[in-house]
């Protein structure tokens, strides 16, 4: 890859952060997702509601939270409401437009995994589990996903599936009764996949700058299919990449100091 | 006729009201985790623990390490934001200390457990777990079809712990509690609660709670113990933040089994109690 002036994991918390239009209600996952949906709230949404699974409704930290439930995150809220309230009024409700989610392993059609790597009850890896996931995923109007390509995360078959997307493909997800429209684009370090209109498998629509298409073959588990309009994301932007960095440089801030 | 809360210390209550093979609850959502019990519960070395809590957490990592628990129920169980319960996962994956049954949900399906605890009714329901596995391996997880719609909804059995334990920012004389912040689902699990302890920051003349906030009354509660720092190093709005510096720190101490012994022996039972345990850190941090 030749050399730039930013790094992929920058290319890719930016292209996930421009997927979040202004004005939306989004329900932020931990990790990659919530440093996206920040740099998304910071640039060009600055009235996107951030919602996170702890109780803040329209929370806007200054620092990435470590947890899902730091106290900044109460603190810069509009509101704070109990769990019970979140999952079942908030979320259940039909109230959010995108959920936002990382994972460990996905598949073709965008079904998600961070429960365990082998068997369930002989677990090669035991990972943390679901969380408020499959509820995002089955509830949100939208899902986005964001998380780093390779081979180990992007495979043919789920270990297990925690949270769906479009199950076999098709309209599965409709006839198996979930109330959103389901993952919309997969953004990663090296691309951009989109489901396909009436098969609903993933299809790589654009390609980071300087990316090429073996890279990202040779990335995924299964033979992923190409856009016919293959674009090129558009690189970071000054103003992107300042907002970006000065976040994570207030964040390391924030959370060293000694135990 | 309910009676009061009763003012206790901490070690008195978990000796009256956690018992071997009692079910726990010791909530707080990454806010005001009751850590101080949790140390007390493994300070005074209870067994066959059927333990609850959505997100395991620190507190329970150290619980399963030292063999206190034999099954848990939860639906989040990582380090938030560094990595793996390594404890957790030992006993999960090599069923060290012992063997460790899991019951596993998402969010959505324990809160709704535990609002239907504090409802008294026999399950909650939610629009959940459509087309996850985890109701593949949780017999806990079936679905039912709404009576007017034909939906399908998932249903889940009340959570009704024996005891459960959190932690909040005021308590006054009489055992009424007060907390804010991230309140996460501590209300319904208190209420689900046969006995419902409550450690908190300070013991005040009186609460100024405004009209809708978060108050269990006394009557709710059955002993209130004053424990300051209780939650370090989750945090307690209004008195301390989180100390992530210290979330990331537990990842090399329970990595490794000795290390994990080694810690749990030199700041959890070599030390009386929890103001004990908070000097040593300090002590170590100088």
């Amino acid at each position: 890859m030749p050399e730039t002036h930013y790094t992929a994991d920058e290319m890719m918390t930016i292209a996930a952060a421009r997927m979040l239009r202004n004005g939306t209600v989004c329900f932020v996952g931990i990790g990659l997702p919530s440093a996206a949906a920040n740099v998304a709230r910071l640039t060009h949404a600055p009235d996107v509601v951030l919602i996170y699974e702890s109780g803040p409704i329209g929370t806007k930290p200054s620092v990435l939270p470590l947890s899902i439930g730091d106290g900044e995150l109460a603190e810069t809220a509009e509101t704070v409401v109990s769990i019970p309230e979140m999952f079942a009024y908030w979320l259940q409700g039909g109230r959010i437009d995108f959920g936002f989610l990382g994972a460990a392993q996905i598949d073709r059609f965008a079904n998600i995994n961070t429960t365990v790597i082998g068997d369930y009850r002989g677990p090669k890896t035991r990972l943390p589990g679901a969380g408020g996931a499959p509820e995002i995923a089955a509830s949100s109007k939208e899902v986005l996903i964001t998380l780093r390509q390779n081979k180990r995360a992007f495979v043919p078959k789920l270990d297990f599936v925690t949270s769906g997307g479009h199950f076999d493909g098709g309209d599965a997800r409709q006839r198996m009764g979930l109330p959103g429209k389901g993952p919309v684009a997969v953004i990663t370090d090296l691309c951009i996949m989109t489901p396909d209109h009436a098969t609903k498998e993933l299809t790589l629509t654009s390609l980071h700058p300087g990316v090429t298409l073996e890279k990202v073959m040779e990335s995924t588990g299964w033979p992923l299919k190409v856009s016919t309009h293959l674009a090129v994301t558009p690189e970071p932007a000054e103003v992107e990449l300042s907002v970006l960095r000065d976040l994570n440089e207030r964040t390391a801030r924030a959370h060293a100091g000694q135990a | 006729m309910e009676s009061l809360a009763t003012l206790l210390s901490l070690k008195e209550a978990i000796q009256e009201y956690v018992h071997d093979g009692a079910t726990l609850a010791l909530e707080g959502f990454t806010h005001l985790i009751p850590y101080a019990a949790g140390h007390e519960i493994v300070r005074q070395k209870r067994r066959d623990l059927t333990v609850i809590r959505m997100t395991p957490d620190l507190i329970y990592d150290q619980m399963i390490g030292t063999g206190c628990v034999s099954r848990l129920q939860f639906s989040w169980g990582g380090n938030p934001g560094v990595g793996s319960l390594h404890r957790l996962r030992d006993a999960v994956e090599n069923s060290w200390p012992r063997p460790l049954e899991i019951v596993e949900h998402a969010h959505a399906g324990m809160a709704a457990a535990y609002a239907a605890g504090a409802a008294g009714l026999p399950f909650g329901m939610l629009r959940g777990y459509l087309g996850s596995d985890l109701p593949k391996y949780n017999p806990q997880i079936k679905f039912i079809e709404c009576p007017f719609t034909g939906e399908r909804l998932a249903a889940i059995p009340a959570i009704r712990p024996d005891v459960t334990i959190i932690h909040a920012q005021k308590a006054d004389h009489r055992g009424n509690v007060l907390m804010w912040g991230v309140v996460g689902v501590q209300k319904e699990a208190a209420l689900a609660a046969k006995h419902a302890i409550v450690t908190v920051e300070e013991i005040v003349h009186k609460l100024d709670a405004s009209p809708n906030a978060v108050v269990l009354p006394s009557w709710v509660v059955s002993a209130v113990c004053e424990v300051k720092g209780g939650a370090f190093p989750s945090y307690a709005q209004g008195y301390y933040a989180r100390n992530n510096a210290f979330y990331k720190a537990w990842d090399a101490i329970a990595r490794e089994r000795d290390s994990f012994e080694d810690w749990m022996n030199r700041y959890v039972f070599g030390v009386k109690d929890f103001h004990e345990f908070r000097s040593a850190v300090e002590a170590a941090r100088a």
